[in-house]
């Protein structure tokens, strides 16, 4: 079905004006769901009800719990094996929970079949389907449900536009780049207007220029049609610039849910400290109190201050704090700050990441401090072996318990 | 911070190409096969039967012409070609879900199928076609079943007759459709099916939209090989057929061995091998096709 681009459509088009969805007037049938702007009737609420999936011995989601609002933008952010897929998977319906519930809007999900949920996919490898064009491929959803030809033609026209795929309806699939298979992926899931769209580590196989620029587009498109998106993915950065909240998954569980900067700054445990980001963890001995702050005696015997946590820590605990919130200086002497901590070390070695220099400091007697330094203007890198005083703002630690 | 990697481009696991000047070695021993034992006697059988013709060539052109518009041998290729049709369907119904079963199926049961599936394709073709004629003869196992059972009155002539032929050689074609549509059905992605699924289609709707045209190349090939096996078919419609049952293959085998004909059973011959080339060529054109429609 190769349909010729009409007069005045470029590749890059206004947003607005390809957002917004073709008027009912224009081409709907009575009976086609017409709903332009689906989270609008605030649709797309989820439940997740002590979600728990066993393979044998093994339990790969153990107890899961979560509820999502409509229209929200919620990832599921673990390493593999951490049951962030089967966790999706149990959602859309293909693999059967061995025990709690799935509710969209209230109503339970949970033993009806793929087919009838409504959700709209974005499947790890696109699953286009190889023997239909572009056209075909984004009108699948709507022919399983019986559209008629005309609200096809026009609905597809503009999911094509959404993905700035214009050109391509007629194209074989497989001429397409991984970008362009990504982006027809895309509109096939969001075509019918679901209220939620499930997306399983979606941008996994495409560079790291191109994973960019899709998650900006995913995340553009996710929030002008205002649908409730679950995104499944390993990647912190990703998870962290796309979403609303996410959800760390470990071995089956839960870690921790929050907004990204609350996740990264205030990790409930080192598993989530460590798998957002780089983290300082330094390990110490809870000594006692002073009104609003811990203080924690390292093995060297230096005495380390962390502001008081909702959770009592007690006996060894562990220091968090990111290698960007440390600075570094050269030199030997530490001025007595109250609102900071303060160590004496000497630089191990020091790592050019591109836009940041990374520092290995060798404290005494414990695993060296990774700090971060922007690679500002002017910023030289310290040699190897040179003494510098490391310094953070109590208020950007955070004591942790160990693990156990 | 950490730097993300985008999964790495799966290593090219092909090995390094042969040169062009070893291929033809490597060609060479099936070259040999192909032309001293096929293409070297198939040319002397034609070289010879002609000449062995007495009379002008325009008296062998006569005579070619009433033997190619005889009834005896417009009714045989009819018949060939009704039989290898019905054969072709019916081994297709019979083959599909079969394929798609051992596809995919899981556990022993896929294990066993498969083994009876192949299992015969080892075994002669007399053994097998004689082991049918034992299950239908007047006093088979098939009649004499039903006859204790009190199913039938008399015996039901299952063989001796287009029926018997049917059987036969939709038996002894199976394994060649199973193992096709089999080899094309594993390579359909079921992420394909899943995808369609969380779309929105019904399991009829993917199927008729997505595991059927995917699976449809497979389904071409396995036709059309099935179909060209059919009509140069000789042992079972010999031995399973009643009179009417004249295939080409047969009358080709009648002048040689009864007439004596050679220069008939030339040109009949050559007219099968034609109607087979004929198709061979379409079969090529289709799995060319099945490039265009997505199969790997």
């Amino acid at each position: 079905m190769g349909r010729e681009p009409r007069q005045g459509q470029f590749d890059l088009v206004e947003m607005d004006s390809v957002l917004a969805a073709p008027s009912p007037a224009a081409a709907m049938p009575p009976a086609a769901p017409t709903a332009p702007i689906p989270a609008g009737a605030g649709r797309g609420a989820i439940e997740l009800r002590g979600l728990t999936k066993r393979y044998g011995d093994e339990t790969v989601v153990d107890a899961v719990a979560a509820a999502i609002a409509p229209g929200e933008f919620f990832s599921l952010l673990g390493p593999s094996g951490s049951g962030k897929t089967t966790t999706l998977m149990m959602i859309a319906g293909f693999v059967r929970p061995d025990g709690g519930a799935i509710l969209v809007d209230g109503e339970d999900m949970t033993a009806v079949p793929p087919q009838k949920r409504g959700f709209g996919m974005v499947f790890q490898n696109y699953a286009i389907f190889p023997h239909l064009n572009v056209f075909e491929n984004i009108a699948f959803p709507l022919r399983a449900r019986r559209w008629a030809k005309d609200a096809i033609e026009e609905r597809v026209g503009w999911a094509l536009e959404l993905v700035r795929l214009g050109r391509f309806a007629g194209r074989d699939v497989r001429q397409l780049s991984g970008g362009q298979q990504q982006r027809v992926a895309l509109a096939r899931a969001i075509v019918f207007h679901p209220p939620v769209v499930l997306m399983d580590e979606p941008l996994g196989a495409l560079d790291k220029n191109l994973r960019f620029e899709m998650q900006v587009e995913i995340k553009e498109i996710q929030q002008r049609l205002g649908m409730t998106m679950l995104y499944v993915t390993h990647d912190q950065e990703e998870a962290m610039s796309m979403s609303d909240r996410i959800a760390i998954l470990n071995r089956g569980r839960i870690d921790q849910v929050g907004l990204p900067g609350d996740v990264y700054e205030r990790p409930a445990n080192p598993f989530v400290g460590r798998f957002l980001g780089e983290a300082n963890l330094i390990e110490g001995i809870v000594i006692g109190q002073s009104g609003e702050l811990v203080r924690l005696r390292l093995a060297s015997g230096q005495e380390l201050r962390v502001p008081r946590s909702a959770g009592a820590v007690t006996g060894s605990g562990l220091l968090f704090i990111r290698p960007e919130r440390v600075e570094i200086a050269s030199g030997t002497s530490v001025p007595a700050d109250p609102g900071a901590n303060t160590l004496v070390g000497t630089v191990r070695r020091c790592s050019l990441l591109g836009n940041i220099l990374r520092y290995a400091v060798d404290i005494d007697g414990m695993p060296p401090i990774t700090v971060d330094l922007q690679n500002a203007a002017g910023v030289a890198p310290l040699p190897n072996g040179a003494a510098v005083v490391l310094r953070w703002r109590v208020a950007d630690s955070l004591i942790l318990a160990g693990e156990t | 911070m950490t730097i993300t990697i985008a999964a790495p481009a799966p290593a090219s696991l092909a090995a390094p190409r042969v040169p062009p000047d070893r291929i033809l070695l490597l060609l060479a021993p099936a070259v040999a096969i192909l032309i001293f034992l096929f293409l070297v006697p198939l040319v002397l059988f034609f070289v010879r039967s002609f000449t062995e013709f007495d009379g002008t060539t325009a008296d062998f052109i006569d005579q070619a012409w009433d033997l190619l518009l005889s009834q005896a041998f417009l009714t045989a290729l009819a018949t060939t070609n009704w039989i290898a049709l019905i054969v072709t369907a019916t081994v297709l119904l019979v083959s599909y879900p079969i394929a798609y079963y051992l596809t995919t199926g899981t556990g022993s049961g896929v294990r066993i199928v498969l083994l009876s599936i192949v299992l015969p394709y080892f075994t002669s073709i007399i053994v097998r076609t004689f082991s049918w004629m034992v299950l239908l003869g007047e006093h088979g196992l098939v009649n004499d079943t039903l006859l204790a059972a009190g199913v039938i009155a008399g015996p039901l002539p299952l063989m001796y007759n287009r029926l018997g032929v049917l059987i036969g050689m939709s038996y002894v074609l199976l394994p060649y459709m199973v193992l096709t549509l089999y080899a094309a059905m594993r390579a359909i992605d079921p992420s394909l099916l899943r995808a369609a699924a969380g779309l929105g289609a019904s399991g009829f709707y993917t199927f008729r939209r997505v595991y059927f045209p995917l699976s449809l190349h497979g389904v071409l090939s396995g036709a059309m090989i099935v179909y060209i096996l059919s009509i140069g078919f000789f042992i079972t419609p010999a031995l399973m057929g009643g009179q009417h049952d004249v295939m080409i293959a047969m009358l080709i085998d009648r002048s040689l061995e009864v007439a004596v004909d050679w220069p008939a059973a030339a040109l009949m011959s050559l007219v099968l091998l034609l109607v087979t080339l004929a198709l061979y060529a379409v079969y090529y054109r289709l799995t060319d096709i099945r490039r265009l429609i997505g199969a790997r």
